[in-house]
């Protein structure tokens, strides 16, 4: 029974592994994204709204299995035709964060172009008389700013993709939902490690939501709210 | 690549049922769903503490544990329960749980009953004061003017968020694929992957097939904006 408990909770660290790395690539994606759709140039806003669009319309599973399993057969076959012998196999944990990056970027890109828009024209205009560059625009006035407009999409954002880490469990990592199944199979006792693993995701929303509430308030420090 | 493979009678066949599957689950699952929601949401935004207390705790439960957790949490966990096995060769309904469909159905419903019913019980909290002032002034009990009033307008304004939702379970229900004997369009690539080793065919044929069912979907609902929230839209004239 320990020996499931342990391997659970090291399933648990896992998790929270791919889901750091995951929010990290689909956070530059979605500043991208963002940028791209914000560019005002044809192909870049094309490519743009292609990604959001055809990502947020498959099912995280699917796009999980297709990349994973067709990305490892595209692998080898762009070995052999190279002249290789050598075979590959996708790191699931690397097909997961790759695969959870990218679908979570296209939610990122619709939140952070929404609150990139959400900031007065006047405040980079500003930067721009001030002589700053668009680099220094963005770092020094428009990014400080974003984070408060794009923080609660971000908090639904990142509590969305937490829970889709367990579908990585789906293509062989042995994060906790995959511990768990393990557990389940050889003790004949599946509810209560279930239950166990359901508890540990809950501690990590509970924890994730407090941790970006106070986020929040920190980052809307002076701003006035109106009351009705 | 290898598409013709897909075209053949018997893979047409089984990305038919998969569709078939994948349709029924999400209909049923979001009727039930929408059932349940209701009676929660009027609970959450109702009178009585504990009830609103206990549906609260349900719905940051249902929200805070994936999906995959909560379908394995049914098909496998319960199976464990003694309580259940005890009745589940005879009994109705329990013999139910032994049903792949079933297990699936019930997780999905009861996923998307949490998710809709915190938007019900928004748009219900947000109905403007001055609409049921004016109802309490024609002299409407509590329970007239939820029904004549209130709801009426709720569900409309939850529409838009609610296509969201339904969009969410289409997506869901992909997981159906995770349990062993239901073959849903997920289940049907795989099997397709499985036979022919050609995955990259079978999921990109998978993904178009969700692809378009979004996009059915999103069309419907644009349509029923159009019909039930006309008159929220911007004047034209």
């Amino acid at each position: 029974m320990n020996a499931y408990v342990s391997a659970i909770l090291q399933g648990a660290v896992l998790t929270v592994g791919v889901s750091i790395a995951a929010l990290l690539v689909s956070v530059v994606l979605g500043l991208l994204g963002a940028g791209a759709k914000l560019s005002g140039r044809p192909v870049w806003v094309g490519m743009a709204t292609a990604y959001t669009t055809i990502i947020r319309g498959i099912p995280d599973l699917v796009l999980m299995l297709l990349i994973f399993y067709g990305g490892t057969i595209g692998l080898n076959n762009a070995l052999e035709w190279m002249g290789s012998e050598a075979t590959v196999d996708i790191n699931p944990f690397v097909a997961g964060v790759l695969t959870l990056g990218f679908i979570y970027g296209a939610y990122m890109t619709e939140t952070f172009r929404g609150a990139m828009l959400s900031i007065p024209k006047g405040q980079a205009e500003a930067a721009w008389a001030f002589g700053f560059g668009p680099t220094q625009t963005f770092i020094r006035i428009t990014a400080p700013q974003m984070v408060r407009y794009a923080l609660p999409g971000f908090t639904n954002n990142w509590l969305v993709l937490i829970k889709a880490t367990a579908l990585v469990s789906l293509i062989g990592l042995q994060e906790m939902t995959y511990a768990a199944k393990q557990a389940s199979a050889a003790t004949r006792s599946p509810f209560v490690f279930f239950l166990f693993t359901a508890g540990l995701f809950l501690v990590y929303t509970t924890v994730s939501l407090a941790a970006l509430r106070r986020l929040n308030a920190r980052f809307s420090l002076g701003t006035k709210r109106g009351t009705l | 690549m290898n598409f013709a493979v897909l075209f053949e009678a018997q893979n047409l066949a089984l990305f038919g049922t998969g569709i078939l599957t994948t349709l029924t689950l999400l209909l049923a699952s979001l009727m039930v769903g929408a059932v349940m929601a209701l009676v929660f949401a009027l609970l959450l935004t109702g009178p009585w503490a504990p009830l609103r207390w206990l549906v609260g705790a349900y719905t940051y439960v249902i929200r805070g544990t994936p999906l995959l957790i909560q379908v394995y949490l049914i098909y496998y966990g319960l199976g464990q329960l003694e309580w259940i096995q005890a009745r589940w060769d005879s009994l109705w309904p329990w013999t139910h749980f032994k049903d792949p469909f079933f297990c699936a159905l019930l997780a999905f419903a009861l996923n998307t009953a949490g998710y809709t019913a915190e938007m019900l019980a928004g748009a219900i909290r947000e109905t403007s004061a001055g609409e049921i002032e004016a109802a309490q002034a024609y002299g409407m009990s509590r329970f007239q003017v939820m029904l004549r009033i209130v709801l009426p307008s709720a569900l409309r304004r939850t529409l838009p968020a609610y296509s969201n939702e339904v969009v969410m379970m289409l997506h869901a229900t992909s997981l159906a694929s995770a349990v062993p004997s239901l073959v849903d369009v997920t289940a049907a690539a795989s099997s397709i992957y499985a036979t022919y080793y050609l995955p990259f065919e079978a999921y990109l044929a998978a993904a178009a097939i969700y692809l378009v069912a979004s996009f059915c979907l999103i069309g419907l609902f644009k349509l029923g904006e159009r019909r039930f929230l006309a008159y929220l839209a911007p004047r034209t004239h």
